[in-house]
């Protein structure tokens, strides 16, 4: 049945595929790419830009409300498009295989888990001996095969072995090709960069072709070797991954290049400026070039066509001899004033209490923040980070320790702390959903601080809210929408108005990009960075990404379960980490490969 | 998949008009016919006593008499005019139960309110408490109260309105603790927002969807609880005119004049009926604009 095919013919061929809504809304739009055998493809692009969607094309599959409009796909010579699920099903799990972004929501909670790669074998390769694989496939992804862990149910594993359950699954039936789907997004650092790994020897041991789909592109440099650039449901640019990083021919993937922190050299992120297109259909000419900083009046007419500039290096863009990768700009590192202390926390210690059950959630952390400068609190999901940041709102009560604010200790919960504590710390918290009240329009809401927490009347607090969204670079007349309206960055970006009409001296930003894109998020520090100089604002920035901390702060605190392993200025703790721990998480930062950028034109 | 973006006046109003928009782009019959008996029978109840061809107390003919020009649905079981005691009979039943929902809300909801914001063991004090009053059985409770109190409106609406506060307080308790979480409450709490202000600004416009959802069906069960005190004769006294009282009174010549016993039960049925559909109806269309949020996270 297998077709025979020389190892570079491709495995996987897309061409010309158009998928649309139910509603006529253009989804993807002409996507060509091929996958050869035992190739791996990136295919990178940020919220919204059809990158699962064509994911999902590949195993012959649209999501409910989608339909193929035109073109193929092809695994190993067969065509998947309008074969009912009854052709495709042989298709799946034989040919082609799906590694799901949230294993905890893919793995079947009631069932255990060798009984769920034991159905796969049963299904796809009924004369298989499905025990016997079972335990094989548990030990290739590196987990204990033995009868009892096959035993447990996916609730009584990590995130990280769910994940390796969900990729033993899509190894079982010796697939020629697997789409991994976001595989690492939800796990911590260490955890994403094991995977990573495994994937990696994976990749050498079966010759088995990937397709890994991403927003990360640090990750996804990690496990592929050629990208492709997804943008509004359009391929813009795909190459070899050297060429991506170092020579980009579309300045989107210039400006996805040059938006990807990185924790080896302190550099300011430059970000892409605006959003993607509501509505691609809606957009006659190039679909980037609202954003563009070197689109011409033709630009804006047609569709650039796809342009092959190298060998293997597609660009959807006639500028792309223009196209240069920004330059990384060095930050200048001003170490602050030491001399008074806006923030002095002292062995802070702070518990959780559930149901009896009492846990340390922080444990005796000091650290002093000086004015005008940024303290990056680091640690992986239970760290404490964000219980530290409760605690300086005033919203989570402390078990020890003191937090002295200009010279004054804080009370406990943010109600009997004086008007004006509670003005100059200000709070930004990780969710762009859910930060703003849904019910309230965005005036209202930016301006409400500076009433509740300035005395300044109503009339006044909204005459301040154009300047407020301005300084955010947001357009003033966004003030009258909801926040259902706007995008996560937009959405971010009011939370920082809000929080800057009470006149803070200190902003605890916990988390607030990891909802984000890339370029937005970008986009976002460095607003945050130009606040931070003009209105001299003090920042505890509490992170997950190390290549974050490299960007905006000046002392870096590393926590690991609450225990603070290590504090120090950023180029001393990224450059020559002390702590273990620290050592293992810049380890398993992902970064893109260090290729020389061009300099000036070809 | 973005809510409608114009600007809009105020929240609440927005709010309104928002779902009272979607729901006229619901071209569900059964939502148009709910409102166009509930609109009947709120006008029915509303100026029926003046368009009446009698007084609701006068005695006007023979007890069971059919139906004749002079009494179109006959008379009851003391020869008083069956149509003009429906027409003012509705006005006690939808009155009563009305209050003793809104009471039911006032009360059982800052309990929730309470609970749910503070956690700890206050909630689970109140909230035990609260379970205490769901073991009682509504019936039971009421007709206790009634046999203690006599025929006193004041006790019964009390009555029934304690019968609602559990489920209240449970439904209010949960949205409270959900919505509490959320970033916009956290940042008003860290502001030192009065408490009174988290409420209304932060908590309850998020908690609408629900409010009203319970809210439809928990006013047809205070219409049915009224309905049966009154019908058990332990609610409204006679000779005042009231659909549940009618149908008791009426119920021994059922077979002489069955219209006597029928026209006030439909109605009653209609209106609890019209009442729980539009509920419904009108608190998914609400449930639309809550869901975008969770579908876009």
């Amino acid at each position: 049945m297998t077709p025979m095919t020389e190892p570079a013919d491709p495995v996987v061929v897309v061409e010309d595929l158009t998928v649309r809504s139910r509603i006529g809304a253009t989804v993807l739009d002409r996507v060509s790419l091929a996958v050869r055998e035992s190739e791996s493809l990136g295919l990178v692009g940020e919220s919204g830009s059809g990158k699962t969607t064509l994911g999902h094309a590949l195993l012959g599959y649209a999501r409910p409300g989608l339909e193929f409009a035109s073109g193929s796909v092809r695994i190993a010579g067969a065509e998947l498009l309008g074969r009912p699920d009854a052709g495709l099903r042989p298709m799946r799990g034989r040919f082609i295989s799906y590694v799901p972004q949230d294993p905890a929501a893919a793995l079947n909670p009631g069932m255990r888990i060798g009984a769920q790669i034991r159905e796969i074998v049963l299904v796809h390769a009924p004369d298989w001996d499905a025990d016997r694989l079972a335990g094989e496939l548990l030990r290739r992804v590196e987990l204990p095969a033995d009868h009892a862990f096959q035993r447990r149910f996916p609730h009584q594993l990590s995130g990280g072995q769910q994940q390796r359950v969900a990729i033993a699954i899509a190894l079982a039936c010796e697939p020629r090709v697997i789409v991994l789907d976001e595989p690492t997004t939800g796990l911590d650092v260490v955890t994403q960069g094991l995977i990573l790994e495994e994937v990696n020897r994976l990749r050498r041991e079966l010759d088995v072709a990937m397709v890994y789909v991403s927003h990360d592109l640090a990750a996804v440099s990690q496990v592929t070797d050629r990208i492709a650039v997804m943008y509004s449901g359009q391929v813009l640019e795909q190459a070899e991954l050297g060429a991506i990083i170092g020579h980009p021919r579309h300045p989107y993937t210039a400006g996805l290049v040059s938006s990807v922190p990185d924790h080896r050299r302190p550099q300011h992120l430059v970000g892409i400026p605006g959003v993607a297109p509501d509505d691609p259909d809606r957009v006659p000419g190039c679909l980037f070039a609202p954003r563009c900083a070197i689109k011409i009046r033709d630009c804006e007419h047609a569709r650039p066509p796809v342009t092959e500039v190298a060998d293997g290096h597609l660009v959807r863009c006639i500028r792309w001899a223009e196209t240069t990768r920004p330059l990384p700009l060095p930050r200048v590192m001003t170490p602050p004033s030491r001399q008074s202390a806006l923030l002095a926390v002292s062995e802070l210690t702070a518990r959780h209490r559930t149901r009896g059950l009492t846990t340390t959630a922080v444990d005796k952390v000091s650290f002093t923040v000086w004015p005008g400068s940024c303290v990056a609190l680091v640690g992986e999901s239970g760290s404490g980070k964000t219980t530290i940041a409760r605690c300086l709102a005033g919203l989570h009560a402390p078990d020890g320790g003191s937090i002295e604010f200009g010279g004054e200790r804080l009370a406990a919960a943010a109600r009997h702390r004086t008007r004006e504590q509670r003005r100059r710390i200000q709070l930004i918290s990780q969710n762009p959903y859910e930060s703003l009240n849904p019910r309230h329009s965005i005036a209202d809401q930016v301006g409400w601080p500076a009433r509740a927490l300035r005395g300044v009347s109503k009339r006044e607090s909204q005459s301040e809210v154009g300047l407020l969204l301005e300084r955010v670079r947001l357009p003033a007349r966004l003030g009258e929408r909801y926040p259902s309206s706007l995008s996560g960055g937009e959405r971010q970006r009011v939370a920082i108005a809000r929080a800057l009409a009470a006149h803070p001296d200190l902003l605890v930003c916990d988390e607030i990009t990891s909802a984000l894109d890339v370029s937005v998020q970008a986009a976002a520090l460095d607003l945050l960075r130009d606040l931070q100089r003009e209105l001299e604002l003090a920042l505890l920035f509490i992170t997950h990404d190390l290549g974050l901390v490299a960007a905006v702060a000046d002392d870096v605190l590393v926590l690991e379960r609450g225990i603070q392993v290590e504090t120090g200025d950023v180029i001393s703790v990224l450059h020559a980490p002390a702590a273990p721990y620290t050592r293992r998480l810049i380890g398993a930062a992902p970064t893109l490969p260090l290729v020389a950028p061009e300099s000036g034109a070809p | 998949m973005n809510a409608d973006a114009r600007p809009t006046p105020a929240p609440s109003a927005a709010l309104l008009a928002g779902a009272l928009r979607r729901l006229r782009l619901r071209h569900a019959w059964s939502t148009r016919i709910a409102a166009a008996a509930l609109v009947l029978l709120v006008a029915l109840v509303a100026i029926g006593p003046v368009v009446a061809p009698h007084s609701a107390t006068a005695l006007i003919g023979p007890p069971f008499a059919g139906p004749s020009s002079a009494s179109p649905l006959g008379t009851d079981y003391a020869g008083e005019d069956v149509l003009s005691r429906v027409l003012a009979g509705g006005r006690t039943v939808i009155a009563f139960a009305f209050v003793a929902t809104l009471l039911a809300y006032l009360t059982g909801g800052m309990v929730g309110l309470i609970a749910g914001y503070r956690r700890g063991w206050i909630d689970a004090v109140l909230m035990r408490c609260m379970d205490v009053l769901l073991a009682f059985p509504p019936i039971i409770f009421l007709l206790l109260l009634a046999t203690g109190f006599g025929n006193n409106v004041a006790a019964l609406i009390i009555g029934i309105a304690v019968v609602h506060m559990p489920g209240v307080a449970r439904i209010i308790r949960a949205a409270t603790l959900e919505v509490s979480v959320r970033g916009y409450v956290e940042a008003a709490v860290a502001r030192g927002d009065r408490l009174i202000t988290i409420l209304r600004r932060e908590l309850l416009p998020n908690m609408a969807g629900p409010l009203v959802a319970d809210a439809g069906p928990r006013f047809t069960v205070s219409i049915l609880l009224v309905a049966a005190v009154n019908f058990l004769g332990l609610g409204i006294a006679p000779p005042t005119a009231d659909w549940a009282l009618m149908i008791s009174e009426n119920r021994a010549g059922i077979t002489i004049n069955p219209l006597a016993v029928l026209i006030p039960a439909l109605m009653i049925g209609l209106l609890t009926v019209s009442l729980n559909t539009l509920a419904d109806a009108f608190a998914s269309s609400l449930g639309t604009t809550l869901d975008t949020e969770s579908l876009r996270r």
